[in-house]
């Protein structure tokens, strides 16, 4: 039987995947759009675990949301990516440095 | 299920409906209009947000009204707070449309994502079920993102909306976690039933604490506040001038309305664990953000570091509500009261700091260093008046309305038994009025740098310089703005 906690432990672990994926990751921001998206995820697994459990359908609502605005953030950041490249010949993390002080 | 189904009472959102239709209505005129008619869909932008007033304020009501499955609220304080993002919306519009049209980004792009933006504020601020902020944010983030990239051949701009994008999205991610956790541990979305279900002790602790530290972080960054800042700076100094007085004005009311839904409206009940979390991002947000302006050249750069610490000190009267174990209703409404005037003053003193680095740009040419203030006194006596006007109240100088907004927030700190932190404040703003006063420095005693005449419409001129009368009016009658903020909290919580 899988209980409620175990789900709970695997989002739990795919979010920090995500968030330390944005925080290691320097060389492309593609991985970086990949790691975004794994935090939505692993928060959509949450919601629905804990939608099945309190036997509440909002939170399998809330996941649709989520999938949608997921697609629309992705679609401003690839489009931004675009524009980046076109800017800078580059999508290396690193690059990203002439705004400081 | 279907058969359930009853069809919501669309009045309490009539402004938000009024919105949507206009902006799809103006996405038509756009297309048809062509270049030589771009005059068409600025005007018809700057009609819509008046229509969106005249409706908002034939709702004005006392009490709240609930609508959309309970997912939706118009109380006074969503009108309100409403209200004032129209007119700064408004204010950003006519500032700005020199800048743009100078630059060629006034097509119908940037005023469609400016109505889209709003419309996610209006969302923002009604919103009364964790889905509801959650859909008016993204509305919001998403078109911030694509109006910072909206001079596409500037890699500036670029590169700060990718910073944008990517922090933006974490935050999101952040805040989501978040309210998975506290969906899990309560079983509700909706925020009333959220804060009685926190109330009656049903609800998981442990999980809704660790929600809540999500929580905290998605309002920390959406607000900018330390350790969540790193975003503010570089935005502000790579967006286009117009959009970043655009991103420091409005916005902040939006994430000020969510800070206080979310934690005061739904998790009041955990409210010592979310104040401590507010105190440490307060002290910190001040601290940093003061001293890091001083080192800036930049004005933008600058305003954006003073912004942090302005956000700061609205969090020090967020987190000044309970003290102790007793709640007291008086101290609890003089709190937010204090942080929603706070967030008022300082949008109106952000939307005239940045209409004056507006003003001095021109085509080719971006006045954005505070070199390019030298002088200015020689070139506009009268515009240099109001930038002095506008940086003595940044800086917290009595009878302007900085001051009383500052003076406001520490009287609600040391009630609520925080005098440390209080004094921490005063001190921390004593170190930032030096590059306050260092722009006035520049103004008054500097020979100028650069000599052109400032060439700016009638329109612009009028309303600057009645950013700058407010900000001197309000300052002699503070007590006007405080008791409207009062009441509709009163009103409204």
């Amino acid at each position: 039987m899988i209980a409620l906690h175990h789900y709970l432990v695997l989002s739990a672990l795919l979010f920090a995947i995500g968030v330390v994926g944005i925080f290691l990751n320097r060389k492309n921001l593609i991985v970086l759009l990949m790691a975004i998206e794994l935090m939505l995820l692993a928060v959509n697994m949450n919601f629905v675990a804990f939608s099945h459990y309190l036997n509440d359908l909002a939170g399998q609502l809330f996941v649709f949301f989520i999938l949608t605005v997921a697609a629309a953030e992705s679609g401003i950041g690839l489009a931004i990516l675009v524009v980046l490249f076109r800017n800078l010949s580059t999508i290396d993390v690193d690059k990203l440095d002439s705004l400081k002080g | 299920m279907l058969t359930n189904f009853v069809v919501p009472d669309l009045y309490p959102a009539a402004a938000e409906l009024f919105l949507l239709t206009m902006a799809c209505v103006i996405l038509v005129v756009d297309l048809f209009a062509g270049s030589a008619r771009r005059w068409l869909t600025g005007s018809l932008t700057l009609l819509t947000l008046v229509g969106c007033a005249v409706l908002t304020y034939w709702n004005f009501g006392d009490n709240a009204s609930l609508t959309f499955a309970n997912m939706f609220v118009d109380d006074p304080l969503a009108d309100f707070l409403k209200l004032l993002v129209y007119a700064s919306v408004i204010v950003v519009l006519i500032y700005g449309r020199d800048y743009m049209a100078e630059r060629d980004l006034d097509k119908g792009e940037y005023y469609l994502l400016v109505l889209f933006a709003t419309l996610g504020m209006m969302v923002m601020i009604s919103a009364y079920n964790l889905l509801a902020i959650y859909l008016g944010l993204e509305l919001l983030s998403l078109s911030l993102y694509a109006m910072v990239a909206i001079d596409r051949d500037s890699p500036r701009a670029t590169e700060a909306a990718m910073k944008y994008f990517v922090l933006g999205a974490l935050a999101s991610g952040l805040l989501l976690y978040g309210m998975s956790m506290i969906y899990g541990a309560t079983g509700t979305l909706e925020l009333g039933l959220v804060a009685q279900s926190v109330q009656e002790g049903v609800a998981n602790r442990t999980i809704l604490t660790f929600g809540l530290v999500f929580l905290v972080a998605g309002i920390a960054f959406k607000l900018g506040v330390v350790p969540f800042h790193l975003w503010i700076p570089d935005v502000y100094h790579g967006a286009p001038t117009a959009v970043t007085l655009f991103i420091s004005s409005a916005p902040k009311l939006a994430a000020f309305a969510m800070a206080l839904r979310l934690l005061v409206s739904s998790l009041f009940g955990l409210a010592e664990q979310w104040q401590t979390m507010l105190m440490l991002m307060a002290v910190l947000s001040i601290g940093i953000g003061n001293l890091a302006a001083i080192a800036q050249t930049n004005i933008k750069r600058m305003l954006a570091y003073s912004a942090i610490s302005h956000m700061g000190f609205m969090l020090l009267a967020l987190m000044s509500g309970v003290a102790g174990s007793e709640v007291d209703p008086m101290a609890l409404i003089n709190a937010y009261s204090s942080a929603m005037y706070y967030s008022v003053a300082y949008v109106i003193m952000s939307l005239g700091a940045f209409g004056m680095v507006l003003l001095l740009s021109r085509a080719g040419y971006e006045a954005e260093n505070l070199e390019d203030f030298k002088g200015l006194n020689k070139r506009s006596p009268w515009f240099a008046a109001v930038m002095m006007v506008l940086m003595l109240s940044m800086a917290g100088i009595p009878f302007f309305v900085g001051f009383f907004a500052k003076f406001a927030v520490l009287l609600a700190a040391v009630a609520a038994k925080h005098v440390v932190v209080a004094v921490v404040a005063v001190m921390f703003s004593l170190v930032g009025a030096y590059y306050y006063l260092r722009v006035i420095k520049l103004m008054y005693f500097d020979p100028p740098a650069d000599s052109a005449p400032i060439r700016a419409g009638f329109d612009v001129r009028i309303l600057l310089s009645a950013n700058g009368i407010a900000v001197a009016l309000l300052g002699l009658f503070p007590d006007t703005l405080m008791m409207l903020c009062t009441a509709t909290l009163v009103r409204s919580l």
